[in-house]
This record gives C-alpha cells, sequence and structure tokens, in this order.
C-alpha cells in the first residue's frame, strides 16, 4: 500500500524560474491495485513516479509504504519495496552485461550482493524458463550483451526482471512511449498478468488513452501539480476514450 | 638483447597489477582517476620503509595494499560523499600523497640493495632475472583468479553494472556510493602493489617514481580495449588477460624504442606520444572510413 500526504514538489523554490510540479497532493494506492495516471506534459506525472520511487525527494509531504515512513529513503533503500520499468529501455539494464548478469542482479534486489557466484546453471535455467513465457526467442541468448537486444526485448526483459525478487510496488513509466505496437501489446500484457496473478500493486504512466481504458482499475489525472479526476474500477470500465480526450481541452 | 626485452617483460608483469587498477576505474566504474601516481609512489615509499626495518616481503605485501586502499577511499569520498569530480578528487589526493611519501619516506630516495626482497628470498633459477620472472608471475597469476572471481560474484556484477547503468543499479538496491568507494579502494591496492614490486625489482625508491606512471596504466588499458573490440571479446577473464597483455605490449614498445638509441630523457615523451597514438587511431581510421563511405555515396 502507497499512501501519499500533502505531497508538494517545487523547482528552483523561492526563484523566478520556480515551478510547481506537485501541489498538496494526498493520495492513497491499496494493496494489488492497478492505477493507471495520465495527463498533460508537465501535469507532474513522472515527479510521482519519482517521489514514489526516492529518486526526488518532496518539498513537503511524507509518504508510507506498507504502513512505514519512508520519506528519508534514498531510492536503494526504497528498492526493497519498489521495481521501475523506465520510458527509456536502455535505463532499465546494464548494457554491457549479460542478460543473465541483468537477471542475477535483478534476484537480489533486496538482498545483499554477496561474494559467491550465483550465476550458474541452476539458474541459467530459471531465468530461461521465465524468458520462455515471452515467446520472444530469448532463452536461448542468455549469454548476450543486454546491449544488442532492441528496446522492447529489452523492455520486455526489464518487466521481468522487476519481479525476479520480492516486489510490492511496480512503477511503470510510460513503458511502451518507445516501442513498435508488438513490443508495447507483449509489455502491457505482461504488466496486467503481473498484475493480476501476483497482486503487485501497479501504477502506470501513459500517454497511449488506449492502454488507460484497457488495463487497470482506476484511472487518475493530473493537472498542473493536482489530482483532477480519480476514477474508481466503476467509472473506469464506463469512460470512453473521447471523453478523456476532452480532459486535456 | 634478449636480456634487454626480458628485463621489459619482467617490468610489464610488475606494472600489471597497476593495470588492472585503471581498467577497474576507468572501465568498470568509468572513473577517471589519477591517484594512481600517488598510490603507487605509496606502495614502494612503504616497502622500502618496512623493508629497512627488516619486515619480510611478504609481511610487507597486506601493508602495501592496505595503504593503497586507504588512498583510494580517501579519493572516493571525497568524490561521492563532498560531490568534487573524481578527477579532482584524484588530482587532491595524489598531491597530497606527494607530501605523506615524503614523510613516511623521510628522504627523497631509499636503495634496497642487498636487503631481502621478494625477488631474492626465491632461487629456483640460476639467473636472478629468471627467478624474478617466476615471481612475479607467481603473483600476478594468483591476482588474475582473484580478480576474474571477484568480478563473476554478485558483488562483482554490482560493480560492473554501476559503472554501466547508474540509473539501474540504484533501482536494484545498490548504494552506488558506497560500490564506487570499495571499487577506488580495491584499484589503488593494487597500484600499491605495482609499487611494492617494482620498488623490490629495481631495488630502489624514489619519491618521484610515480611522476606519470597513470599514463603507463593508461596506455595498457587503452590497447586493451582495442584489442577487445577488435576481437569481440565479453568474458570477464579475457579482458583481465587482455589488460596485461597491454601492459606487455605497452613496455616491449618502449624497450623498442630505448633499443632505437632514442635519448632515455624523451622517454617520458614517447610513452605520451604512444599513448595518444593509441587513442588518436581509432578516431582517425573511423573518420577516413567515414569520409570513404561519403564519398563513394556520392
Amino acid at each position: 500500500m502507497i499512501s501519499l500526504r500533502r505531497i508538494s514538489k517545487f523547482f528552483n523554490k523561492g526563484k523566478v524560474t520556480e515551478v510547481v510540479a506537485l501541489n498538496d497532493i494526498s493520495l492513497q494506492i491499496n494493496k494489488g491495485e492497478f492505477v493507471v495516471i495520465v495527463g498533460a506534459n508537465g501535469s507532474g506525472k513522472t515527479t510521482l513516479l519519482n517521489i514514489i520511487e526516492g529518486s526526488q525527494m518532496p518539498t513537503a509531504g511524507t509518504i508510507e509504504i506498507n504502513g512505514q515512513d519512508v520519506t528519508p529513503f534514498p531510492e536503494y533503500k526504497r528498492s526493497r519495496w519498489v521495481a521501475r520499468v523506465f520510458q527509456n529501455p536502455n535505463n532499465g539494464t546494464a548494457p554491457d552485461l549479460t542478460i543473465l548478469d541483468n537477471f542475477r542482479l535483478a534476484s537480489l534486489r533486496t538482498q545483499r550482493k554477496n561474494l559467491i557466484i550465483g550465476v550458474n546453471e541452476v539458474f541459467k535455467k530459471k531465468v530461461q524458463e521465465k524468458i520462455s513465457d515471452l515467446g520472444m526467442g530469448l532463452e536461448n541468448k542468455t549469454d548476450q550483451l543486454m546491449g544488442n537486444l532492441s528496446g522492447g526485448q529489452r523492455q520486455a526483459l526489464t518487466l521481468l526482471m522487476s519481479v525476479m525478487d520480492d516486489t510490492d510496488i511496480l512503477l511503470l513509466d510510460e513503458p511502451t512511449a518507445a516501442l513498435d505496437p508488438k513490443s508495447a501489446l507483449v509489455v502491457m500484457n505482461l504488466a496486467d498478468k503481473l498484475n493480476k496473478n501476483l497482486g503487485i500493486t501497479t501504477v502506470l504512466i501513459t500517454h497511449n488513452l488506449k492502454d488507460a481504458v484497457a488495463y487497470g482499475n482506476r484511472l487518475i489525472q493530473l493537472q498542473e501539480g493536482k489530482i483532477a479526476r480519480d476514477l474508481n474500477t466503476e467509472d473506469k470500465t464506463a469512460v470512453l476514450i473521447q471523453e478523456i480526450y476532452q480532459w486535456f481541452e | 638483447m634478449s636480456q634487454f626485452y626480458l628485463t621489459a617483460v619482467q617490468l610489464s608483469i610488475c606494472l600489471g597489477p597497476m593495470a588492472l587498477g585503471i581498467f577497474i576505474t576507468m572501465k568498470i566504474f568509468n572513473i577517471p582517476d589519477i591517484t594512481t601516481d600517488g598510490s603507487y609512489t605509496l606502495g614502494a615509499v612503504v616497502t622500502a620503509v618496512l623493508l629497512t626495518n627488516h619486515w619480510t616481503a611478504l609481511a610487507v605485501l597486506p601493508v602495501c595494499m592496505l595503504a593503497g586502499a586507504a588512498a583510494g577511499i580517501c579519493t572516493g569520498l571525497i568524490h561521492t560523499k563532498l560531490r568534487i569530480d573524481a578527477l579532482l578528487a584524484g588530482i587532491l589526493v595524489m598531491t597530497g600523497l606527494y607530501s605523506v611519501n615524503l614523510i613516511i619516506l623521510g628522504r627523497s630516495n631509499t636503495p634496497l640493495i642487498n636487503m631481502a626482497t621478494l625477488f631474492n628470498d626465491f632461487s629456483i633459477f640460476k639467473t636472478d632475472l629468471y627467478n624474478q620472472l617466476f615471481v612475479a608471475l607467481i603473483i600476478i597469476i594468483i591476482l588474475i583468479f582473484l580478480l576474474r572471481y571477484l568480478l563473476l560474484t554478485d558483488f562483482g556484477i554490482a560493480m560492473r553494472a554501476t559503472g554501466n547503468n547508474p540509473v539501474m543499479t540504484k533501482s536494484m538496491g545498490i548504494n552506488n556510493d558506497i560500490i564506487k568507494i570499495i571499487g577506488l579502494a580495491i584499484a589503488n591496492a593494487l597500484t600499491a602493489l605495482s609499487g611494492f614490486l617494482v620498488a623490490q625489482y629495481q631495488n630502489f625508491t624514489d619519491i618521484n617514481m610515480g611522476i606519470g606512471i597513470v599514463i603507463t596504466g593508461l596506455g595498457s588499458v587503452l590497447i586493451a580495449d582495442a584489442l577487445r573490440i577488435w576481437m569481440n571479446v565479453t568474458n570477464v577473464g579475457l579482458q583481465i588477460l587482455l589488460v596485461l597483455a597491454g601492459s606487455l605490449l605497452f613496455q616491449l614498445v618502449l624497450a623498442f624504442t630505448l633499443a632505437m638509441g632514442i635519448d632515455p630523457n624523451f622517454l617520458k615523451l614517447v610513452t605520451a606520444l604512444f599513448v595518444l597514438l593509441i587513442v588518436a587511431l581509432p578516431r582517425v581510421s573511423q573518420k577516413l572510413r567515414g569520409s570513404i563511405s561519403n564519398n563513394s555515396k556520392i
């Protein structure tokens, strides 16, 4: 569960160039919810995700994860609960490391990285089994460098990597923005499957209104750093894409 | 003449750990660390002082490496905690180490002739040079295995990923600052190990022996990198071997230059020009290839 209480984020505070990215936002996301966030550019969507992840600290307010105040925790400490898939497929993986090495690191996200060699045949088999579910034919290429894969393949693997270790919250920051339609569908279906099968609390930011309607059970619109609309499952099911378009006018 | 080139091989092995240290900072962590000049001399200075105080060479070895690691930790702390550019942090520590080294040594140089060093403790072969080569090879082989093991462990993967994609590693629960400090400590411990070996190999320690040594290590790593790209090497163990091959090639080129009769005063200049050549050659050839393909398009 994520609880944001009176979160504000100012950039260049007190200067002429001051920007209010988030303005006194309070939000509770329950365990297992799949929340989709839409909003115009500069509405504060990515800042909100950054603040949940811990890569940016709020100017004011507190954030709790599973009842624990994590406001002062940096990103690497919050990774105990939070996994993130970035907009840019290059950000989620280490390109000069093999697929196996990347998965090994992901499997230890909440654990210590010890002086033992964990990449062995047993681990390789486990990774191959997970990857084969994607149907991308990557299961026999686990010794390849991650950088040799396409953006879609890397993004799908990043998503799989996020559940290699215990994960409570999955943050998806426009994960399909740089992908072709086929890869985008694979990634979105996988995200949906992970949310439904594993009960992982999921927050998706998207500019794709079809995805906003098709996935998730709650829809939030951010506008100028505030929550303009918050639709529950029932209202979200009833909403039409044309209506969402009108929100941006 | 073969003896002359064998001494170059011996020197390349002694400088191998330093090249591996620079490989860790430059290629694994993407940090331009020039603490090297200071930590190399620090290793040699600690060796000289402890050997003259009748310590055995094997007892001196861990102390040297710990001293080098301490220098690396200083650079790491300045870089990560004070958010000072790694290059400047390295320059600051290197400059400070000059005085530290001078204070530890007590004078500008110390001869180590007729002392029990690592190289004259073992006499398996009749020729001194062969004995020295044998000892240095044993040390470097142990080092290759240890470093390869380290880089393949879970911690090693975290090290490699930190330099490769720091954004990703933070989301993987890695404290980038801590891992960089540990990396700089390991790298400078290896550099101090080179100081330890070279001081005993040349039988003296000089306060200025580290000046410009970073260029030698840099050259070795750049040669290794060119070979790695050319041979498409991804294996960690092979990358380590390529760095040592780079160190060997570098010393052989310098030996060849000297054998050609060039004034030793020009050696540093030749070293710098050689490194420039290694860096510039791939870029120039890439540019030429680009212009040729552009012309062919026209």
